[in-house]
């Protein structure tokens, strides 16, 4: 058994405990579906914030873009625009492909040893798609809970929940979102766990995120399909929190408290986490800059002073050696 | 190395990792993979610090009694200054992509070789003394202590990456280990634990103008006998310019090709070209004993020693009153011209936008770096037709090309020398893709690695790149492999001899000088290696 | 540094995001809507199980209902407390809609503020109200 999972799973089900406990047993209602939700929000907020700006605050001192494709230079060789962005036009579409498409993780190889022996690199698409249908899925199912904190519901929201639905298998319709977010999240968790070169780096702050996001994922979709919920008291519970007018309705079962508490567990671990990979891939210097050192000069805020060996320091050294091989001098013998 | 044969050493890439967890599996420092440490003048040239006498293998590395506070402050000073560096520190979520796109984990199987888990072994001690989470947390975090392994460790395997960037073309942050990379070894120099292959090149570059220390009669000596050795070939006896005032373009190489074979025969290449240019078009192009190095292996020290040997080529371009410089075949010194060059030393206010004065084309994409990659400069002449080529005399050759990472990733020149090298020979093949242009594998010696104490670790680091040539040399029998980097000419052959022992090496311009019909030649019979040219063998007998 | 403004322009527009429904909702009051039941309802008292159980599963018992009455052609539903009411969301006056007479007022109203929209009304013709004898339209299956 390998520590480092154990011991997120353990952290995860202690996290369900006390959520659960905390409400059927203690009754702490006010504290899991106000308090907490309240200063997880503001974590998430200020820290992200300062993480970004702690960024910022480092400077670019060198344009280091990694070059995927060929550089911009003779007018009939052709430039490949996106991997190799000679403008900030060009970067903006690199990007916007990095990000909405994962366009490196598009890339992935799988090397294998062949007999021969020979080297075999397989496209391996797998990972690029599991992490897409995760992310997608995730802020699809993100978005759809706008419908507990918007009031009207926005027409746009009625049609994306309708889409999402699209399949009406059940009732209530299940939500195609949901399921993607729970089989690609458990890929992503079988992935560490069953690949053996991706267990040895992955540490338990690998692990805790994905078991948390089931957690979600699993409560939400406990609520929505099995043990049912009173959907007028939560949204009468989440438009309390974003009027600011927060109360308690009756009769809001303990599992709710316990969803509520793993997305405020997750919003406020966000900020001092690889979850930040959020905010940092904006800010990538291989991938957010042109590639037009050679044509456009970046400055370093802190280029250095350096001493530097002078040619006169260097015909000094050899001034001799260099007339006799014949070579020209600035200063004579 | 000779005593491990080709398929002991696949025989023992085992893919599979221990199952002890890295942090909890000692690091070995084992010869054949490391390379000696700095001698002590060559550190005190540049009056970098800590110089003394220090071995690898000793427990003891004689470092200075507060060494863990000048690495943290270090960390922190380079945190500060380097927003690549901190956000890289804080990104990765460990998908593992990387993983297996390192030459050095192919090529050894050594988990510690993967991307990931290099960089994780520098942000364990990040986590540890920078983050609240791994303050906190501790171990759980990934959290570890920076003690004397811990700092052996990073050294043995920052001087098992070669800065490639590889694993940044498939990084979904674009993460970079060569950045990584870079900022341990500034480290590393903070405490005098640089290794000697770069110290030293470091120093006489610093000193004589070359890495090899060649002063400057020498160098014009060295270059009087490719002279001789030209016209032996050719008929024709080239005149190279030195230090020349008033020429039109100023051309900096590395060193290396000057110096050993078959790089000395690309260097003779351009002096070719350079004397069928003066020939034909007037074009005066002058070299420098001064900037004699194109190469700069401060590029693998820190980015002060970067800039302070960089500085020389705008030095001299300016004392020398040139138009714009050349820049001949070299990997990483594109990256340092392409990438660092005008931020550190520019403006260059005192050269011309450049221009090549024979065909009119303007390098509009070195507009403020002026300076120009002979490739792109090659390859313009070639398309406006300046060049009396006879492709034929490569007859005898089945080419491929390896890209070189620096030029490929740090640059993105693809194009321009494959359509040079299509021009001036008739066979010519590329690698499967998953091995060429932006996922080109490195040489395995890149970065300073190129030393003989730490062969097995270059044989294991080019097994991808031989394995690829490999593929091509059985399927279309490509018999030369062609690259655009000193180093590589330097490595490859080794590296050949090991693996496909039927391919040779050799630089875009030998190939072009070969194939250019220079005004005044004899009947030529042989190459510039004395090799009998395609359809002239019975000519050689007489 | 031109860089770092842009930064903060992109946290600030991120933040906006974030924070989309504390303004969106703003000056706005979070009174969750009253359910009104029907004189009609009110007499009868009891409805086919207990209001809690109504509230969450209602979809389900309608769902139900449905494959019994198409499948078993058995119209009759006998609750718990021994009554009878008929198996039907909108004909006749044993029916839901024929106690809660006003589908705006019963239905709509969570269902809006909870934005559910269920597809019960795409075949089913909701009783014309206001008026509270009427014909019920048959219903279309």
């Amino acid at each position: 058994m390998n520590e480092k999972y154990l011991y997120s799973l353990i952290a995860v089900i202690a996290l369900f405990l006390l959520a659960y406990a905390g409400v059927e047993a203690a009754g702490l209602q006010y504290l899991f579906g106000i308090i907490i939700p309240y200063l997880a929000i503001i974590t998430f907020v200020v820290g992200f914030a300062m993480r970004i700006m702690d960024w910022a605050s480092s400077p670019v001192p060198f344009r280091i873009p990694t070059t995927c494709g060929q550089q911009k230079s003779l007018p009939w060789i052709k430039h490949n625009k996106i991997d190799n962005p000679f403008t900030g036009g060009a970067v903006v579409i690199r990007m916007i492909l990095e990000i909405l498409f994962f366009r490196s993780l598009f890339r992935n190889t799988k090397c294998k040893m062949n007999e021969g022996p020979r080297i075999s690199y397989v496209w391996e698409k797998w990972l690029w798609l599991f992490s897409l249908a995760f992310h997608y899925a995730f802020l699809t199912t993100l978005i759809r809970h706008l419908r507990f904190f918007l009031e009207p519901v926005p027409f746009l929201l009625q049609i994306l929940e309708k889409v999402d639905g699209f399949l009406q298998i059940g009732l209530p319709g299940v939500l195609i979102s949901g399921v993607v977010l729970l089989a690609a999240v458990i890929f992503l968790l079988l992935r560490r766990i069953l690949i053996p070169q991706i267990r040895y780096f992955s540490l338990a702050a690998d692990f805790f995120p994905l078991f948390l996001i089931i957690g979600i994922a699993v409560s939400g979709i406990m609520m929505r399909y099995f043990t049912k919920v009173n959907i007028v008291g939560v949204k009468e519970l989440t438009m309390g929190l974003v009027t600011f007018h927060p109360h308690i309705p009756e009769g809001i079962g303990a599992i709710f408290y316990v969803h509520v508490f793993f997305v405020s567990v997750l919003l406020a671990y966000f900020p001092f986490s690889k979850l930040m990979h959020m905010g940092g891939v904006f800010l990538s210097p291989t991938r957010n800059l042109p590639t037009n050192t050679r044509a456009y000069r970046h400055i370093n805020p802190w280029n250095p002073e350096v001493k530097i060996h002078t040619y006169q320091a260097y015909e000094d050294d050899f001034r001799e050696k260099m007339i006799e091989a014949g070579l020209p001098v600035e200063k004579e013998l | 190395m000779a005593n491990l044969k080709p398929d002991e050493l696949i025989a023992r890439i085992d893919y599979t990792p221990p199952s002890t967890g890295w942090m909890d599996t000692p690091t070995v420092i084992r010869a054949g993979m490391f390379c000696y440490a700095a001698k002590p003048p060559s550190v005190e040239t540049l009056g970098l610090p800590y110089a003394r006498e220090w071995n690898p293998l000793d427990d003891d590395w004689k470092l200075p009694a507060n060494w863990k506070e000048i690495v943290l402050e270090g960390l922190r000073d380079r945190l500060e200054r380097f927003r690549s560096f901190k956000v890289f520190m804080d990104i990765c979520v460990r998908c593992g992509a990387c993983a297996d796109k390192c030459h050095f984990f192919i090529g050894t199987g050594d988990p510690k070789n993967m991307p990931v888990v290099r960089a994780e072994l520098l942000r364990s001690v990040y986590r540890n003394d920078f983050t609240k989470a791994g303050k906190i947390l501790g171990k759980l975090a990934g959290a570890r202590e920076l003690t004397l392994d811990v700092l052996k460790e990073w050294w043995y395997y920052f001087f098992q990456c070669t800065e490639c960037r590889r694993c940044s073309v498939f990084c979904p942050y674009g993460i970079d280990t060569a950045e990584i990379t870079m900022m341990a070894r500034e480290i590393f120099n903070l405490l005098g634990l640089n290794i000697d292959w770069i110290a030293t090149p470091v120093s006489n570059c610093y000193k004589t103008g070359n890495h090899m220390g060649i002063q400057p009669h020498a160098f014009k000596d060295m270059m009087d006998f490719f002279v001789d050795e030209i016209e032996e070939v050719t008929g024709v006896r080239v005149e190279p310019q030195f230090n020349k005032k008033g020429a039109d373009i100023l051309f900096i190489t590395p060193s290396g090709d000057v110096f050993g074979d078959p790089g000395t025969f690309t260097a003779m290449g351009y002096m070719i070209l350079h004397h069928y240019l003066k020939v034909n078009y007037g074009l005066s192009i002058t070299w420098s004993t001064y900037a004699s190095e194109g190469g700069n292996f401060g590029f693998f020290t820190s980015n002060e020693v970067m800039k302070r040997l960089n500085a020389k080529m705008y030095a001299e371009a300016k004392r020398l009153g040139v138009k714009w410089i050349l820049g001949g075949e070299c990997g990483h010194m594109w990256r340092v011209i392409n990438q660092y060059m005008a931020t550190m030393n520019g403006p260059a206010d005192f050269l011309e936008e450049p221009v090549n004065p024979i065909t009119g084309t303007k390098f509009e994409n070195a507009k403020v770096t002026k300076m120009v990659h002979i490739a792109e400069f090659t390859a313009d002449l070639i398309k406006h037709g300046k060049l009396n080529l006879d492709p034929k005399r490569n007859d005898h050759l089945k080419v491929t090309f390896h890209d070189s990472c620096n030029t490929s990733r740090g640059m993105g020149m693809f194009d321009e020398p494959r359509y040079v090298i299509k021009n001036v020979c008739n066979n010519f093949y590329d690698m499967p893709i998953n091995c060429i242009r932006e996922q080109t594998f490195c040489c395995g010696s890149g970065s300073g690695l190129n030393a003989s104490e730490d062969m097995e670790l270059r044989l294991s680091g080019g097994l991808p790149r031989a394995n690829a040539v490999k593929y091509v040399h059985e399927k279309h029998g490509v018999n030369m492999l062609a690259c655009v980097c000193a180093i590589d000419r330097a490595v490859l052959p080794p590296l050949m001899q090991y693996w496909v022992p039927e391919v040779d090496v050799t630089g875009l311009h030998e190939m072009v000088a070969n194939a250019l019909i220079i005004p005044g030649e004899k009947k030529k019979t042989v190459n510039l290696r004395g090799e009998d040219l395609p359809g002239m063998e019975d000519e050689a007998d007489e | 540094m031109n860089d770092k403004n842009r930064i903060t322009f992109g946290l600030i527009v991120f933040i906006a995001i974030v924070t989309f429904p504390f303004w969106y909702n703003l000056g706005k009051a979070s009174s969750a809507p009253e359910l009104k039941l029907s004189e009609k309802a009110k007499a009868a008292k009891e409805c086919v199980k207990p209001k809690e159980i109504m509230r969450q599963e209602h979809m389900q018992i309608l769902d139900l209902w449905r494959d019994t009455v198409v499948r078993d052609a058995n119209r009759a539903y006998k609750s718990g407390s021994g009554k009878t009411f008929g198996m039907s969301l909108s004909s006749g006056e044993e029916s839901c809609l024929g106690c809660h007479e006003s589908k705006t007022e019963f239905c709509d109203k969570c269902h809006n503020y909870a934005s559910v929209a269920p597809y019960c009304w795409t075949c089913h013709i909701a009783p014309e109200e206001k008026k509270p004898e009427e014909n019920k339209p048959e219903e279309n299956k």
